[in-house]
């Protein structure tokens, strides 16, 4: 049977974690060797995990999609990571970076791992430091800051606008260094296709080998999953091509907790859709909100002649544009929070002030080259200006940017307890695959604090606990019966989906779903559309399996095959997301229902009925899931509504 | 619609390659009414929607990020790694820098150190192995003395910064005439050179890191500056005279 506990250990939130650590079993250095842990990724998350698992002595397997760890998706990371060092002497302490947690998170997590969270988050900056990453620096040779949103602080240390690369640079060379010792081997260009079960136990992975089809069976005491997160159910985001939903989705199946499906963060300064064809959305760093003015013109007649291309933005006057977030927010102004931010720009835009193709808004330069001056402007943001400039062909110190909002990170994931293991003993799941910490919604720079928080100074503490008790577990062999039975059933996944032999390209359906979930489980939801969302997806994955066409051998290296499996999860994991949408019926974060606003056109949330997490247990093929309620406490910060204003 | 926003109309010769093992060939296909607002990678996504519409084999290539940083893009377009622009990877070529009727050639990436998988993949595990007998600085996890504890001038950190942007993509391999990997091994030995974490096994770990890449079969340097032109990130060849000093220090110590 599963369990449902999420094991928060006694005490004052400040000393839960060491409460925890001074009381927890360890393994001893000799045991460790006979001691094999397998990790699904390599981002931030799993290469960090992967790297400190070596260094402990464990025997560690390390599994990647693309063919080099250092390209896991935490590479595309900008603006930067958190942390409580108060090094600007601003104010900040671990308490405020746990609060600011909780309360973007719209009082949707768990406090006390959001504390941890806030604990770690310094001892993550040395480590980096000592790797050799290259943070920025001021003049005086120590570390720079830099603020984001939802903060009155500056907390946030970055390396340019490549954060994420040379984060993820230092955990790769760190895990370099292991695949070096032979502590880890590493499995590049292979897929986890799905996680072997026995006696209640997760004690393994069934993989394809995307070079050859083959399909393998591995055996771990221990499995981590860090894959990453599952923007991609809406096929347009700022995720990578490969980033998916089914490493997740296939644990789910197999008896972990779903938790919190719907919750997804939509970033508001993306470069907007340009045409069908479009494969990806490209995101501007939160950082331009610091001096660019969001507005849209004030009269209809104007918007449409923008689209229609006889008025430019810069025909527009001043007094004829409409500063919006200005006009609502006098308080943060164009520095809301994303969810704020993003609403905000579709209200504008369904209201028929948008430009361009009608889903896009400006982001204006003007004033702040004319406050500070081009060359301030080209230093704080020229390679993002750079990099508009050859996706759009515009130059935006001339003209303004165009922005609208994309799809970028999922908070909901796999539910974790406070070891960050999920309802399977044996299985974890760490980074934005889990839905630990960032609750409703996340703050900017955070998402790369929790990677590094959960590889580096969780799991190679939880995990031992783990394992400890697994000692006179003997290594199986993945060839006995239990995993022959996996691979066999992989294997049929494989044949049934090769054998349709349809007519339609797996990115047809991705995109159709993609549509359906964009319409109705996007930026603002109601229960008639959730309703209806569900009615087409149920269509969609009929449609699917009867029609999808995937061209090519299942032996071979056939990336029609890779995307068809990853669709076919994606379908009905978008499916669980309505469902959990549909359940929650109050917004928060980002999850917003039309039904549940302030009179201002505000979230409204429902703490009495609706503080906790929605954990959805798979009740079997076609059946409608079940779900378990997380009560949340808050004992150390106080239930406010946000207000922006 | 102004004039330069009319769709183009292409023809594709696209190397075709079954296996390792096999023969590769070219492979003529036309296009019709593409936007050049949508990226190069996009344009090879129509052209494989067509070819699993003809029931045929669509091309692999590899992608990830599709926004310049990941480093797995990997095509060479009209001779030129990366295509026709500057400072970028392929993913953020545009189908602007194209005229109307043009024929395109892709080919892979093509060196001995980069033996190719199918189609326009290549395998590119050998920088992995380089990187895994040196590529690092020797800390563990956990102990570390505060971020500050040491201070770094701002201009070493910018310059490390400058190294570090390496993606690993190849396309100095794929450009260089000797095939040599030196402007990738040096940017990573200069980036953790410049600091003081990784200065102290510097001189180490430019030996092994230079030991792996001979023994994984890439080429020598002689410093025909090609790889610089084409790298997508601006890595400086000045990166390879840094490396030689360190390569000099150890042959010294030894
Ligand atoms: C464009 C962009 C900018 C961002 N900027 C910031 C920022 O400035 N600050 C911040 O804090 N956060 C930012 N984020 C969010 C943050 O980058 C991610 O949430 C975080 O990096 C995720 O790390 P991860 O380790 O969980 O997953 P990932 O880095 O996505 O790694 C997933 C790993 O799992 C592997 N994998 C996935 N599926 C499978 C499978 N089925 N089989 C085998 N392997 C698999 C992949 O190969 C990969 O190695 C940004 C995100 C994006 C997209
Ligand atoms: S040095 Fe430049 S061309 Fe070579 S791998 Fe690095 S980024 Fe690519
Ligand atoms: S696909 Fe990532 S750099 Fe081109």
């Amino acid at each position: 049977m599963t369990t449902f506990n999420s094991k928060i250990p006694e005490g004052v939130v400040a000393e839960k974690w060491d409460n925890y650590k001074n009381h927890q079993k360890l393994v001893n250095p000799a045991n460790k060797r006979k001691l094999d842990i397998i990790v699904v990724g390599s981002g931030l998350a799993g290469g960090a995990a992967a790297a400190s698992f070596g260094e402990l002595g464990f025997n560690v397997k390390c599994f990647a999609y693309q063919d080099s760890p250092r390209r896991a998706h935490s590479i595309a990371a900008q603006g930067g990571i958190n942390a409580a060092k108060n090094y600007t002497n601003d104010g900040d302490s671990i308490y405020r970076l746990f609060y600011d947690t909780v309360k973007g998170g719209d009082y949707r997590a768990r406090e006390s791992n959001v504390y941890r969270l806030a604990q770690v988050s310094n001892s993550i900056i040395d480590q980096c430091v000592a790797q050799g990453v290259p943070f920025a620096r001021d003049y005086g040779g120590l570390l720079d800051n830099r603020s984001f949103g939802g903060a009155q602080v500056s907390r946030t240390f970055y390396a340019k606008g490549q954060t994420g690369q040379q984060l993820l640079l230092g955990a790769y060379s760190a895990l370099s260094r292991q695949i070096g010792k032979g502590t880890v081997k590493m499995y590049n260009r292979t897929e986890m296709m799905d996680v072997v079960v026995i006696d209640g136990k997760c004690r393994g992975i069934v993989t394809r080998n995307m070079v050859t089809g083959e399909i393998d069976a591995h055996f771990g005491h221990a499995v981590v999953l860090a894959t990453g997160g599952y923007g991609n159910v809406f096929f347009l985001s700022t995720n990578a091509m490969g980033s998916n939903g089914s490493a997740a989705w296939k644990a789910y199946k197999r008896g972990a907790y779903f938790a919190n499906p719907c919750y997804v963060q939509i970033h508001p300064t993306c470069i907007p859709v340009h045409g069908e064809f479009q494969s990806k959305l490209t995101l501007m760093s939160e950082s331009l909100r610091n001096d660019g003015r969001v507005w849209a013109p004030k009269r209809k007649e104007d918007a449409e002649a923008i689209r229609a291309g006889k008025l430019k933005p810069q025909d527009i006057p001043d007094e004829q544009r409409d500063f919006y977030l200005e006009r609502r927010y006098p308080a943060f102004g164009n520095l809301v929070p994303r969810d704020v931010a993003s609403r905000a720009a579709k209200e504008r835009c369904d209201a028929g002030f948008g430009v361009e193709s009608g889903e896009a808004v400006y982001l204006d330069f003007k004033y702040a080259i004319d406050r500070l001056g081009r060359n301030v402007v080209e230093a704080r943001y020229g390679n993002l200006f750079q990099m508009y400039e050859k996706i759009t062909d515009q130059n935006p110190y001339e003209t303004p940017m165009m922005i609208y909002p994309a799809i970028h990170y999922t908070m909901g994931g796999l539910w974790v307890d406070y070891e960050l293991q999920t309802t399977i003993p044996g299985l974890f799941a760490a980074g934005e695959a889990n839905f630990s910490d960032h609750g409703a919604n996340r703050l900017g720079a955070s998402a790369l604090m929790q990677g590094l928080a959960d590889g580096y100074f969780v799991l190679p503490y939880t995990v031992q606990n783990y394992l400890a008790d697994e000692l006179h577990t003997p290594r199986m062999d993945e060839k006995s019966e239990p995993f022959e039975k996996a691979v066999a059933e992989v294997k049929n996944h494989i044949n049934k989906l090769m054998s349709i032999k349809g007519s339609q390209s797996a990115d047809t359906f991705h995109k159709k779903l993609g549509k359906v979930m964009w319409e109705h489980v996007g930026m603002a939801r109601n229960k008639e559309g959730l309703q209806k969302a569900i009615n087409e997806l149920t269509q969609i994955k009929e449609e699917f399996w009867k029609d999808v066409k995937i061209p090519g051998s299942a032996d071979d290296l056939n990336p029609e095959l890779e995307k068809a499996n990853r669709v076919a999860d994606f379908i009905e994991l978008g499916e669980l997301m309505a469902r959990d949408a549909l359940a929650r019926e109050e917004s928060c974060g980002g999850h917003f229902r039309t039904e549940h606003r302030t009179e201002e056109g505000e979230a409204l949330r429902h703490d009495d009925d609706f503080a906790y997490v929605g954990a959805w247990e798979y009740a079997g093929e076609n059946q409608d899931p079940n779900m378990h309620k997380e009560d949340l406490k808050f004992e150390f910060c106080k239930l406010n509504q946000r207000n922006y204003k | 619609m102004s004039e330069q926003h009319k769709g183009l109309n292409l023809t594709l010769k696209v190397w075709r390659q079954k296996g390792p093992k096999e023969k590769g060939h070219f492979e003529t296909y036309s296009l019709q009414n593409i936007s050049p607002d949508s990226s190069f990678l996009e344009m090879m996504d129509v052209l494989n929607e067509q070819l699993v519409t003809e029931d045929k084999e669509p091309i692999a290539f590899d992608h990830d990020c599709r926004e310049g940083i990941c480093g797995m893009c990997s095509l060479y377009i009209n001779g030129r790694a990366h295509g026709p622009d500057e400072d970028i990877t392929t993913c953020q070529l545009h189908m602007r820098k194209f005229k109307d009727g043009e024929t395109i050639t892709v080919e892979p990436w093509r060196s001995a150190g980069f033996p190719v998988i199918k189609d326009l993949i290549v395998d590119r595990g050998a920088f992995d192995k380089i990187m895994a007998a040196g590529g690092f600085v020797s800390v563990n996890t956990g102990g570390i003395p505060d971020a500050n504890a040491i201070p770094i001038s701002k201009d070493k950190a910018d310059e490390a910064m400058d190294a570090a942007s390496c993606i690993g993509c190849g396309a100095c391999v794929a450009t260089c005439k000797n095939g040599s990997a030196m402007l990738f091994v040096s940017a990573k030995v200069s980036q953790l050179a410049l600091l003081p974490q990784g200065k102290i096994e510097a001189a180490r770990r430019a030996k092994a890191m230079v030991a792996k890449m001979d023994e994984v079969g890439f080429g020598n340097c002689t410093n025909t500056g090609a790889c610089e032109v084409e790298c997508p990130k601006g890595i400086s060849i000045a990166n390879i005279a840094r490396l030689n000093r360190e390569f000099l220090k150890a042959k010294i110590q030894d």
